[in-house]
């Protein structure tokens, strides 16, 4: 009994011993040389992978900026200016500013604004649903509900409202990445500036329909007016394909086409609130 | 009795309209005519908005190789050159015309009488008539015929096969087709046959449909002894290309091939008269039979209507329980489309229109995969759509593509025999969308 109880811990033993003498050999022989700074970088990066920066995946951009030795044209978007200003720091370099950014939903056809005329009852994906028809309110730019954007986002900033059926972003945790963005069908979803004092001003419908049309089928649809354009002080709206478009960055936030907007179509994102006049 | 070996699914074929005449509909108050109701690249519009157009008059051109003439179902005025919505609810440009009386172009020929002696004899011509006529399948896929008999060098075609099979349930107008115009489509096969330069055509009917096959078979032994009617045993998807030829001729079509690679061509049955009212009475195709059925139509009918009616007028002419219809789809009950509104007009492709009691049209809830293999067993191109969905779903584009999924017929099979009631369809066309595409991004590159 003793005897096997030996053997058996001898001959395992010696096998360890072998196979690390193996491993040991063979880490030394391929050993690959690789910058420590990488993971360092690796390290202070979000680590989601979103592919925000362009590249697959965070040890991607890590190797480029390593590599590159400066930030010209690499940038994470998820961390924003914060997380390359730490690189920056770790790897002794410059950082370079970017304008912060974050997702807007250009879609406000909601359950109350935009009635559902037909039932879908295929699988839960707007890739699907975009393909096989026009979609349940009649409008065939806009939201279908169905929450590929949820699955392509990386931090839980996107999510659908179930009072409204549309994509809700939490602006805290969006960075911008634009992951939602490639994911839905429609081009709904758009990545713009986060703007000044995290204020924003956009039209809230891609619709190409008529006027007459889109007001059919979704009472806060952009009908293509061009009144907006017209009181634009600053030429930052442009009118194609039937709906108006905001320049983010010619857009100084005066909200005169806010005011002007027959629809409610051009939404405004953290101005606070007017007080109204007191009747005296 | 032959069939095909592998899969299918027997579901209950529900022929309600049957027994129903074909009955000419009425001529519509005004005409949609989608530019893109064939397979291929829309026709381009050569009429213009106040133009004056007689029944048959050519009013838009199919220019690329894979396209169709279209011509005025109806006379009358053109009101404008537009968008209109197709089944999907997406919109498609259309010719709006404005219907005035119901004159003819003076070059078809209206009388009644069978013309028996084939007008055109050069393989060419009649292949130039076909597309100049317009006619496409109208199976469903609406796939231009003329391209179908246009045969790539180095190839020979063995078989002519004539797709009569109407597999799916509920829909009869090709089985109407064969019972009121037997002969004409005798001659409309024998046209296709010389069209081909083949000695031998079949005309492949299933067994559900024994008055066609003795018609048939009774007419083909009189005159046409070049013409051989084979029966089929019933099982679905045998109207599936691939299947009919695997019946008949018990070749394979392989992977990623056409039929033309086994030396077969199919036509549909339907499009094989409008072959022989094309050349022998020089009648474009514009008009076709639609069966308009379903569990709450009070007379299911099958209508000879123009192209270009709005569905809404089928569906108020014969007598339906609108009250209890869950769903109205545009095809039959295993590959249609489920439309989103019935303003939608009727084109080439539309086979039948159907209307589902609420309790059919209702999905039931869907539960996990068991991983019993009834859908492998049930997939007539031995596909496993239980592996396939569950990676579409988690998006292994490059195993969905290894995996065969372009082979996918989108039949239905697997979501029919599924005991969980899973959305293997729906998957498997969220699928092909994408390796299709990528596909074609590689060939870009």
């Amino acid at each position: 009994m003793n005897q096997i109880l030996i053997i058996s811990v001898v001959a395992l033993t010696s096998i360890g011993v072998v196979a690390a003498i193996i491993l040991y050999v063979a880490a030394k022989k391929f050993h690959v040389e690789e910058d420590e700074r990488i993971g360092k970088v690796v390290e202070l990066l979000p680590g989601a992978n979103c592919g925000g920066c362009g590249f697959a995946g965070c040890k991607s951009l890590a190797e480029a900026i390593v590599k590159a030795g400066n930030m010209e044209g690499l940038h994470c978007p998820a961390g924003g200016n914060e997380t390359m200003a730490k690189i920056a720091d770790v790897l002794g370099i410059a950082a370079e500013e970017a304008t912060p950014q974050v997702a807007v939903v250009r879609c406000s056809g909601s359950i109350k604004n935009a009635p559902a005329k037909i039932e879908y009852d295929g699988i839960t994906s707007c890739a699907f649903a975009n393909s096989l028809s026009s979609g349940e309110t009649g409008c065939r730019y806009g939201c279908l509900g169905l929450g590929d954007c949820v699955k392509g986002c990386s931090f839980g900033a996107i999510s659908i409202s179930e009072e409204t059926g549309l994509p809700v972003v939490d602006y805290d945790k969006c960075g911008g990445c634009g992951g939602c963005a490639r994911r839905c069908p429609r081009g709904i979803i758009e990545v713009r500036n986060r703007g000044p004092k995290d204020r924003r001003v956009f039209v809230s419908c891609i619709n190409a329909e008529k006027g007459a049309v889109a007001k059919k089928n979704c009472a806060v649809a952009c009908i293509g007016c061009g009144k907006c354009v017209k009181v634009c002080p600053f030429g930052a709206i442009t009118l194609d394909k039937n709906h108006a478009y905001i320049d983010f960055t010619k857009c100084k936030m005066c909200l005169k086409c806010v005011a002007e907007c027959p629809t409610g179509a051009i939404h405004a994102v953290n101005f606070p609130v007017k007080k109204t006049e007191e009747i005296s | 009795m032959k069939t095909f070996k592998l899969g299918g699914v027997h579901p209950n074929d529900n022929k309600l309209s049957r027994d129903a005449k074909i009955e000419v509909f009425a001529v519509p108050q005004v005409a949609y005519v989608s530019m893109a109701q064939h397979l291929g690249a829309p026709a381009k519009p050569v009429v213009a908005q106040g133009d004056k157009v007689k029944v048959g008059d050519m009013i838009a051109v199919g220019e690329a190789f894979i396209s169709a003439n279209i011509h005025s179902p109806v006379s009358g005025t053109v009101d404008k050159i537009d968008e209109w919505i197709d089944a999907s609810g997406y919109k498609t440009p259309a010719i709006i015309i404005k219907v005035e009386g119901d004159e003819w172009n003076e070059s078809i020929d209206r009388s009644p009488d069978i013309i028996k002696d084939i007008r055109l004899t050069d393989p060419k011509d009649i292949i130039a008539k076909i597309k100049e006529m317009g006619v496409v399948g109208l199976g469903g896929a609406a796939f231009p015929t003329h391209v179908k008999f246009m045969i790539p060098e180095g190839k020979k075609a063995d078989y002519l096969i004539i797709n009569a099979v109407e597999c799916e349930p509920y829909l009869t107008a090709d089985h109407r087709v064969l019972l009121e115009h037997g002969e004409k489509l005798l001659i409309g096969t024998r046209i296709l046959r010389i069209a081909l330069g083949v000695d031998k055509a079949y005309i492949g009917i299933e067994n559900n449909k024994p008055d066609a096959i003795a018609h048939l078979t009774e007419l083909a032994a009189k005159d046409f002894k070049d013409i051989e009617i084979v029966p089929l045993k019933m099982k679905y998807p045998q109207g599936a290309e691939k299947q009919l030829i695997k019946a008949i001729t018990g070749r394979e079509v392989p992977s990623g091939k056409l039929p033309i690679d086994v030396g077969c061509v199919v036509n549909n049955s339907g499009s094989t008269y409008s072959v022989y009212e094309a050349v022998q009475k020089n009648k474009p195709l514009f008009e076709r039979v639609v069966t308009v059925t379903g569990k709450t139509v009070k007379k299911p009918s099958n209508f000879l209507v123009r192209v270009g009616t709005p569905i809404k007028e089928l569906i108020a002419a014969v007598d339906a329980d609108l009250e209890h219809t869950g769903k109205i789809v545009s095809g039959g009950p295993m590959m249609g489309k489920a439309l989103v509104n019935t303003d939608v007009p009727v084109v080439k492709g539309t086979s039948g229109v159907l209307l589902f009691h609420e309790m059919e049209s209702c999905r039931p809830a869907s539960h996990n995969c068991i991983r019993c293999g009834k859908c492998v067993e049930a997939c007539p191109m031995g596909l496993e759509p239980f592996f396939l969905s569950a990676a579409i779903d988690k998006e292994l584009w490059d195993r969905v593509e290894a995996h065969h999924i372009m082979d996918c017929l989108e039949c239905g099979c697997c979501q029919f025999t599924c005991p969980s009631n899973r959305p293997l369809v729906d998957y498997l066309r969220t699928g092909k969308k994408v390796v299709g595409q990528m596909i074609r991004n590689r060939a870009k590159k």
